[in-house]
């Protein structure tokens, strides 16, 4: 399976590029930019420099044996991406992307961003790499996370509200190709997920799958077999390729991506686009996506921001065709649970968006076996979601406590 | 049906003529009042109309367009509307060549085939996908083909020769020239690369399909200096919307009718 797509910039039926004409010349570009660097080992070596001396590779894949023992079945591994510069993932593909766009001669870096993560992991390459980046931040996110605003300032990065359609993060990435069009022949899209047209989720994919040859050689090392199971949150799915990917010949390795539940996938107020989407075009690519009878895009809703999006990458959409991985969804609440677990547990404060896979990790876990094995990738630590999750706790606290007055 | 598009250039050619395309968002500024711009932009000598089928992400568009769609969207416009709409326009023109313009899903939600039938059936002749390419068209195009229905693509100032010749191989409507780097909406002036652009394209496209150049055009100067460089036909948009955006009513529809009007001119060289 490995290396046998995209073909024609296809996985299945899923990707291709839906872009407008101006585009065209530019992915041609991208595409054999990429080509050519890919297999160059100057820049592989340039980038694995920066992912080991700047980013903090490798990270440790961590055994969390009191979580385990608490729920007295399979063994519970994390990937620490939350270790990383940043805090998160983000920067394997920033920093790949960037020091591609670098040797393309591209010195303007756009970029979308939901609460900020992306737009941090972006500012961060491109000071570091002295390029100059812009970032489009939907309007509601904006006000919404004024302190990671401004993060990217500090960083050296232009950050600007997006004020058309739902103000949230696929505006902001609308907007982003708008400028794209408007400014192709200087600037680079840096994409944040493995999302958009070809070639970005297969490039964002390869940047991101040094998580799971990671996780390979150290499951090996510790425990001198592969894990049963491999557990990833999915939001457009750059941590979740990244960790699948090289396993996907290893069939003995079940892969479980985790979308956002929300409220509840019957609730409507959700971001699960596997789980209750269906096949429709955005952003440049054909893969499953929530909208209604009419085609147009719904808004989504999940309490961590980095899953609030109304599609998936088409990679993901095809692995679950083939059956290959599984996707399931945790709940707002579950997500919390799992917060709540692994701080009190392992004294680790996981993002949301990995709350979600260890939600779901612990409920596979209680069903396998003592000497199984689970590898959860923790994609982000969680300082950003502190005060989400305070609100989260004091209202649903409050509703608790009228109930009782009652 | 192809035919009312070549016959309506033809007829243009031999009155020494450029064809006005008008485009409209379908429900804006109500679904009652679409029907009456059109013909308002029909009487004030529009040529060609495009229906504007909104999408609630439409990446090519600049903010009028944006903002326009946003509004019939929230007043219920749906695609199924548009083409009741669309036959409704057909009833009262029977010559007139209609395109709908919309996004590439809003085809692929209803199933490619179902939807073009359906639009067939109420009376259009062609679409304009603008996230529609080349490579990723074949089913569009086939289906199109099967039912005498007419592909426009796209072409840009960055536009390659060869991609170029591909693109007017697989078009039968009419090429649509981006004018500019950049999303739909009024701008004040052209550049020079645009006009190279429009005279690049025609030196290609020859006798085998006509050239409309849209994006950004919003005046009788522009419509001339673009039809010097060798263009058969203006597409505004935005530029009808914006005329669209303070009045209403009557007044409204008088302002567009004289704005259709003042372009047609231009467009007869006058």
């Amino acid at each position: 399976m490995l290396g046998s797509y995209p073909i024609d910039g296809k996985f299945g039926k899923y990707g291709g590029k839906y872009i407008p004409e101006t585009l065209a010349p530019a992915i041609e570009e991208l595409e054999s930019a990429y080509e050519k660097y890919k297999n160059d080992p100057d820049f592989q070596n340039e980038l694995s420099y920066y992912l080991t001396e700047y980013a903090g590779r490798p990270t440790p894949l961590y055994f969390a044996k009191n979580l385990t023992r608490h729920l007295g079945g399979a063994k519970i591994y994390l990937k620490r991406e939350d270790l990383l510069h940043g805090g998160a993932h983000k920067i394997n593909n920033t920093l790949g992307q960037a020091l591609l766009a670098k040797k393309m001669g591209k010195k303007r870096i756009i970029a979308e961003t939901g609460a900020g993560q992306h737009g941090v992991g972006t500012a961060i390459a491109c000071a570091v790499l002295g390029l100059s980046a812009e970032i489009f931040m939907g309007a509601k996110d904006f006000e919404r996370q004024k302190l990671n605003v401004f993060r990217m300032e500090l960083l050296g990065a232009r950050v600007y509200p997006v004020k058309s359609g739902s103000k949230t993060l696929k505006d902001a990435i609308n907007e982003a190709i708008r400028d794209w069009i408007a400014n192709v022949k200087t600037t680079y899209y840096l994409i944040g997920s493995a999302v958009g047209p070809h070639p970005y989720p297969m490039m964002v994919r390869d940047f991101q799958s040094v998580i799971g040859r990671e996780i390979k050689q150290q499951i090996w090392e510790i425990e001198g077999t592969m894990p049963n199971a491999l557990v990833a949150c999915v939001g457009g799915g750059s941590n979740a390729i990244g960790s699948f990917y090289t396993f996907l010949d290893n069939k003995d390795v079940v892969l479980y991506g985790v979308e956002a539940g929300g409220k509840g996938i019957n609730s409507g107020k959700h971001s699960a686009s596997l789980a209750a989407g269906s096949e429709g075009i955005l952003h440049g690519m054909f893969t499953c996506i929530l909208q209604d009878e009419c085609g147009q895009v719904v808004e989504t809703h999940s309490i961590s921001a980095g899953l609030d999006y109304p599609g998936v990458g088409p990679e993901h959409a095809m692995l679950k065709e083939l059956k290959r991985a599984r996707y399931a969804a945790s709940t707002d609440q579950e997500a919390i649970e799992g917060f709540l677990a692994l701080s009190r547990f392992e004294g680790i404060i996981p993002a949301l968006e990995p709350s979600h896979a260890i939600s779901y990790a612990m409920k596979l876990a209680e069903e396998m076996k003592k000497d199984d094995i689970i590898v959860v990738t923790l994609s982000g630590r969680g300082d950003k979601d502190v005060e989400i999750v305070q609100d989260y706790l004091n209202k649903n606290n409050t509703k608790k406590k009228t109930k009782n007055a009652k | 049906m192809q035919n009312r598009i070549a016959e309506k250039f033809r007829e243009l050619a031999e009155k020494g003529e450029s064809a006005l395309i008008c485009y409209v968002v379908a429900g804006y500024p109500d679904t009652g009042t679409s029907k009456q711009v059109i013909n308002a932009l029909v009487n004030g000598g529009a040529d060609i109309i495009e229906v504007g089928i909104p999408f609630s992400d439409p990446i090519a568009d600049g903010p009028t367009i944006q903002a326009a769609s946003n509004a019939a969207l929230r007043k219920g416009m749906t695609p199924e509307k548009a083409l009741h709409l669309v036959s409704n326009v057909r009833k009262q023109h029977p010559s007139l060549p209609l395109f709908a313009m919309t996004y590439s899903n809003i085809l692929v939600r209803a199933g490619i085939e179902k939807f073009m039938s359906e639009s067939k059936q109420s009376g259009l002749d062609g679409f304009i996908l603008p996230d529609m390419p080349i490579e990723e068209a074949d089913i569009y195009s086939l289906t199109a083909s099967k039912l005498d229905l007419a592909t426009v693509f796209l072409v840009s100032p960055n536009t390659p020769e060869a991609r170029l010749r591909k693109i007017v191989a697989s078009t039968t409507g009419f090429i649509y020239v981006v004018s500019v780097y950049g999303i739909t909406g009024a701008r004040n002036s052209f550049q020079k690369y645009t006009l190279d652009t429009i005279r690049a394209v025609k030196q290609v496209s020859g006798a085998k399909v006509p050239v409309a150049v849209g994006f950004g055009i919003s005046t009788p100067a522009h419509v001339k200096s673009i039809i010097a460089a060798g263009a058969e036909a203006v597409i505004i948009g935005s530029a009808v919307i914006n005329k669209m955006s303070d009045e209403s009513g009557k007044k409204m529809l008088e302002d567009l009718r004289n704005f259709a009007r003042s372009m047609k001119k231009a467009c007869k060289n006058e």
